[in-house]
């Protein structure tokens, strides 16, 4: 098990050089001197010679790369020019906020999708299951940024359920402000664990040990309970694993939208205010921020499946 | 025109298409039967309710929200095809001579395909039409960048599984040309799967289109395209919910055809026995 770990720690060391060699590439592709177009059309002479000189952009290129991987590996990820502070503290900030949508999306997406795959797999091939699959579908095509707006007419305006945005104090008061941003991320995540549940499900029920616990007298419920579920499962820690990517990247919109000071809300602001190094920062934290949830979920996987914890 | 054969037989292939085929024509066909102009201001009829002769109803200036749509459709279709099938193409034409040839091209690749795939997606593209700056043109090299890279890790498995089998060994004994086998025997069964992905991508796509419009960082206004006809009614949602929820419809009908086209796709596509 150990072993496991420390390879993937070994693997993981290419990856997030090539992170972090991409987030620097990023700013070089821009076109024009970065320096004037941070600083726009008033900066002087002397203001953008200060900027460049501050940045490093009168090094050679390689160096200035190794500027910005020793930012990384120090931890800082670059300062920002807007809030004249490091990019990791504004980073601190913001972070909890994301990783808890990034956790209630998750548990909503698996309390909606849980009942439908269930059902879905024990009436596969019946109407039930066809009208259950457009259903999803249909709600995959819905765009995060629109359902947004329809949520908040629908059950903030109209209904007066929960408010329309912002996070609040305290644990009972944020659980209401970030239901209706964590539900719009967690219903595109729901669509695709109903969908591969659903798969695995219907394999689990076709085993061969499914068949001995039918034969040594179990009930139908407590073999779907005690062997078929926990078994299907298992495939769906790894399926979130590979899509947290996508999770992490559906909260940028919904946090912009339901005023939440997130990392999302970060990376647009820098974007509309230009801040270069938190846009790059903040994009490599985002990959690497990925390839540790990605790491966890493997290790997950290996210490919930005996056949993968054997290898 | 076989695919195009079978995947009219599957049901979901047809109604896909015929949802399509629908969106086309309506598009093509708005001033037949629409009497309304998409740009035409009229402050007499602003913000009126869906009703016969306004569908969808008006928006703030009094413009007709179906048309609009309708015409916002040209932009949205036309980005997200060409978002999708020119990464499509250049992402086949790499993980077939990565798949078929291996070696250190392969490695190299797969190594970058891993570095790229860490970025959110959301994240990725909107820091590089970010840092390039809000336009159409932008949005193509954004959604370029990112996109070719499933496509290539895609096509680069099927090539591998493809060039095992019998017939392509066949192939080596009867002396074919590299060239021909590759393009010939391995990229018509190689690009399958890529194909079904890329209707989901396609639903993405637009979505994601629409969205980076909706911050400001995609079509710039006054062009109607949906995620711009969205942003302008945030405004007016309390008074007009229409403004705002019509154009989201269109995205999602967009949405669904493509999906039933994929299904019907993956049908079709699957090989016999």
């Amino acid at each position: 098990m150990f072993q496991v770990i420390l390879k993937r720690l070994v693997m993981l060391i290419p990856v997030l050089i090539g992170i972090t060699l991409l987030g620097f590439l990023l700013l070089q592709v821009m076109p024009g001197d970065p320096a004037s177009r941070a600083m726009g059309t008033r900066a002087s002479p002397e203001e953008l010679a200060a900027m460049r000189k501050l940045w490093g952009l009168d090094q050679p290129l390689w160096l200035q790369y190794l500027y910005f991987l020793r930012d990384c590996l120090t931890g800082s990820f670059g300062v920002s020019i807007f809030h004249k502070m490091p990019v990791i503290g504004l980073v601190a900030e913001r972070l909890p906020f994301t990783l808890a949508i990034v956790a209630y999306s998750t548990l909503i997406a698996l309390a909606v999708a849980l009942p439908f795959a269930i059902l879905a797999a024990l009436r596969r091939g019946t109407v039930v299951d066809g009208a259950i699959r457009h259903v999803f579908v249909a709600l995959i095509a819905m765009p995060p940024f629109w359902l947004c707006y329809v949520l908040i007419l629908w059950l903030a305006l109209g209904l007066g359920w929960f408010p329309t945005g912002g996070v609040g104090q305290g644990v009972g008061e944020n659980l209401s402000r970030l239901f209706l941003p964590s539900l719009v991320v967690g219903l595109s995540t729901a669509a695709l664990i109903q969908q591969s549940l659903r798969a695995a499900l219907i394999d689990t029920l076709k085993a061969d040990y499914v068949d001995t616990a039918r034969a040594k007298g179990l009930s139908g419920a407590q073999v779907f309970l005690r062997h078929v579920l926990p078994n299907s499962l298992i495939s769906t820690i790894s399926i979130i694993g590979v899509r947290v990517s996508w999770i992490i990247g559906g909260t940028v919109v919904v946090e912009k939208i339901f005023s939440v000071p997130g990392l999302g809300s970060l990376l647009i602001d820098a974007i509309v205010s230009r801040d270069l190094p938190v846009i790059r920062g903040l994009t490599v934290f985002f990959a690497i921020m990925v390839v540790i949830v990605n790491l966890v979920t493997d290790i997950c996987y290996a210490l919930a499946d005996p056949r993968v914890r054997l290898e | 025109m076989r695919i195009l054969i079978h995947l009219l037989r599957s049901p979901a292939g047809a109604a896909g298409l015929a949802m399509l085929a629908l969106t086309l024509a309506a598009t093509a066909l708005t001033p037949w039967f629409s009497p309304w102009d998409p740009y035409a201001l009229d402050f007499g009829a602003a913000m009126q309710a869906p009703s016969a002769s306004h569908w969808f109803g008006t928006d703030n200036f009094g413009r007709d929200i179906f048309t609009r749509v309708l015409a916002g459709a040209v932009f949205d279709l036309r980005i997200a095809v060409v978002c999708v099938f020119v990464p499509m193409l250049a992402g086949t034409m790499v993980g077939l001579v990565a798949g078929f040839f291996g070696g250190w091209v392969d490695a190299a690749l797969m190594r970058l395909t891993d570095v790229v795939w860490a970025f959110p997606f959301y994240v990725l593209v909107l820091a590089i039409v970010g840092v390039l700056g809000a336009s159409e043109a932008n949005l193509y090299i954004a959604f370029f960048l990112v996109n070719w890279i499933g496509y290539a890790r895609i096509v680069r498995g099927e090539t591998i599984l493809i060039a095992r089998l019998e017939y392509i060994e066949a192939t080596r004994v009867l002396r074919f040309g590299k060239l021909r086998v590759l393009l010939r025997h391995v990229l018509p069964n190689a690009v399958t799967p890529a194909l079904v992905y890329a209707m989901s991508d396609v639903v993405l796509t637009v979505q994601a289109v629409a969205a980076l419009s909706f911050f400001g960082l995609g079509v710039q206004p006054p062009a109607p395209e949906w995620g711009i006809l969205i942003v302008e009614s945030i405004d007016y949602m309390r008074e007009a919910p229409w403004m705002t929820v019509f154009p989201g419809f269109a995205i999602v009908w967009i949405g669904i055809a493509f999906s039933l086209v994929g299904e019907g796709l993956s049908v079709a596509l699957k090989p016999k026995g």
